[in-house]
């Protein structure tokens, strides 16, 4: 077998190789996009009820404006941005998509004379941070792909804390979510939540005269309804913007890998075209040199 | 007889509904216990054992960590952030972080008063059967 023949050879079976690889990676994030939707769609009621328990409580409750988590400072000084990226890489432009985003929303604050303190979830997006020397306030790795409630409570947790410490001591006065939105198999955006202070009560308490909710009896008493309801709130937003994301990251995956196995396929195709010009040359050369071996002979 | 419709969801799931003749919940105040009529109430939930009567009189059992839960016109909606049935607790594993929690001490307390709501639902449920 010629040497070039052989080469040919080799490098269809590494790509084949390759692409039974990224076909399997294909399959496995298509059967965890669907995974991580029920899960979405799973956490939905608590959403609904959460936000209606504090719409409840909120319109009862006296001086709603001044709860510290909802109560707008005059300037905020520093805001928290959450960057949710990937654990590991091959899934296309997902983690580059969210940490552009967190750079624009960086640019932003910074132009308002905000001080932004990056908390990271996601390997890549934390070595992202460590590569330019930058410091993070918070990271947290290991489960981007399947994320649970107790990870986006830990986080949450200590968003909260951040938020409810002074400026001057180094809190923050703004929270930020930057999440990649799943609005379908084929296209996901990131996208920039203000999740704190909150937003959602303004347009309830605007509503109040209509009272739309039962005449809650409410206990210990509205006010700690809502200071118990709305760290839960700040908890859910995080989980739903993970568990949002781990969809979109599988997504991006799939996505990436199915053009990594189309690319294979292609490359085996004309690998195989030029292999077999390669042996149909080799095949033409011999019989040439045997037909000219005799015709010297019975010259 | 006029019946309760109850319906417990937890941050990551549904976990159980159903109707029921009465439901038993613990509150910051105390125990409330909730019949069909009962007035609208938004209260929030402690670490405790949420008891379901059912129309047949089964009891069910509910590991119930934090949350709220409201009751309008019959409508009792239980969320917790964490919400476990009696069967689903795995008891061994409770236990487990009951101890490591008391190694723990005070930092852990969360941690020990889920671990002993759980092995108090499991062990009353066990009582039960």
């Amino acid at each position: 077998m010629g040497a070039q023949l052989r080469v040919y050879r080799r490098r269809i079976r590494s790509v084949q190789a390759t692409k039974k690889i990224t076909k399997a990676m294909e399959l496995i994030a298509s059967s965890r996009i669907v995974k991580a939707q029920q899960r979405l769609a799973a956490s939905e009621p608590y959403l609904i009820q959460l936000n209606s328990a504090i719409s409840a409580a909120a319109s009862h409750a006296t001086d709603v404006r001044k709860h510290p988590l909802m109560a707008r400072p005059e300037e905020s000084k520093r805001a928290a941005i959450l960057v949710i990226t990937a654990d590991r890489g091959l899934a296309g432009a997902y983690s580059s998509n969210a940490i552009k985003e967190a750079e624009g929303v960086n640019r932003m604050l910074a132009e308002q004379g905000t001080q932004a303190v990056p908390y990271v979830v996601g390997r890549k997006g934390v070595s992202f941070y460590r590569f330019r020397n930058r410091p993070v306030a918070g990271e947290y790795t290991g489960f981007t792909d399947q994320p649970t409630y107790a990870d986006a409570k830990r986080i949450g947790d200590d968003l909260l804390t951040a938020f409810l410490t002074p400026t001057q001591e180094g809190g923050v006065d703004e929270i930020h979510i930057v999440y990649t939105h799943f609005l379908n198999m084929g296209s996901q955006e990131a996208r920039v939540r203000r999740v704190l202070p909150l937003e959602v009560v303004d347009e309830v308490v605007s509503k109040e005269s209509a009272l739309p909710f039962p005449l809650y009896e409410f206990e210990p008493g509205p006010e700690a309804v809502l200071d118990g309801l709305l760290p839960r709130y700040i908890d859910q937003m995080v989980y739903l913007c993970l568990l949002m994301s781990a969809a979109s990251e599988h997504a991006a995956r799939r996505r990436a890998m199915k053009s990594a196995t189309d690319n294979a396929e292609e490359l085996i195709r004309s690998l195989t075209r030029q292999a077999n010009q390669a042996r149909q040359a080799e095949i033409t050369q011999e019989i040439s040199e045997i037909v000219g071996g005799a015709d010297a002979l019975s010259a | 007889m006029a019946e309760l419709n109850v319906n417990v969801v937890s941050a990551e799931r549904a976990i159980w509904k159903g109707p029921a003749k009465s439901v038993v919940a613990k509150t910051p105040e105390g125990e409330i216990g909730v019949l069909p009529g009962h007035e609208p109430v938004l209260a929030l939930l402690v670490e405790s054992p949420l008891r379901i009567e059912a129309p047949d009189g089964s009891k069910l059992l509910v590991a119930v960590h934090g949350g709220f839960f409201s009751v309008d016109s019959d409508e009792v909606n239980v969320i917790a952030e964490i919400a476990e049935l009696a069967e689903d607790i795995d008891v061994d594993r409770a236990k487990r972080a009951l101890d490591a929690a008391r190694a723990a001490g005070e930092e852990e307390f969360a941690a020990l008063k889920r671990a002993e709501t759980r092995i108090t639902v499991a062990g009353a449920a066990a009582g039960l059967r």
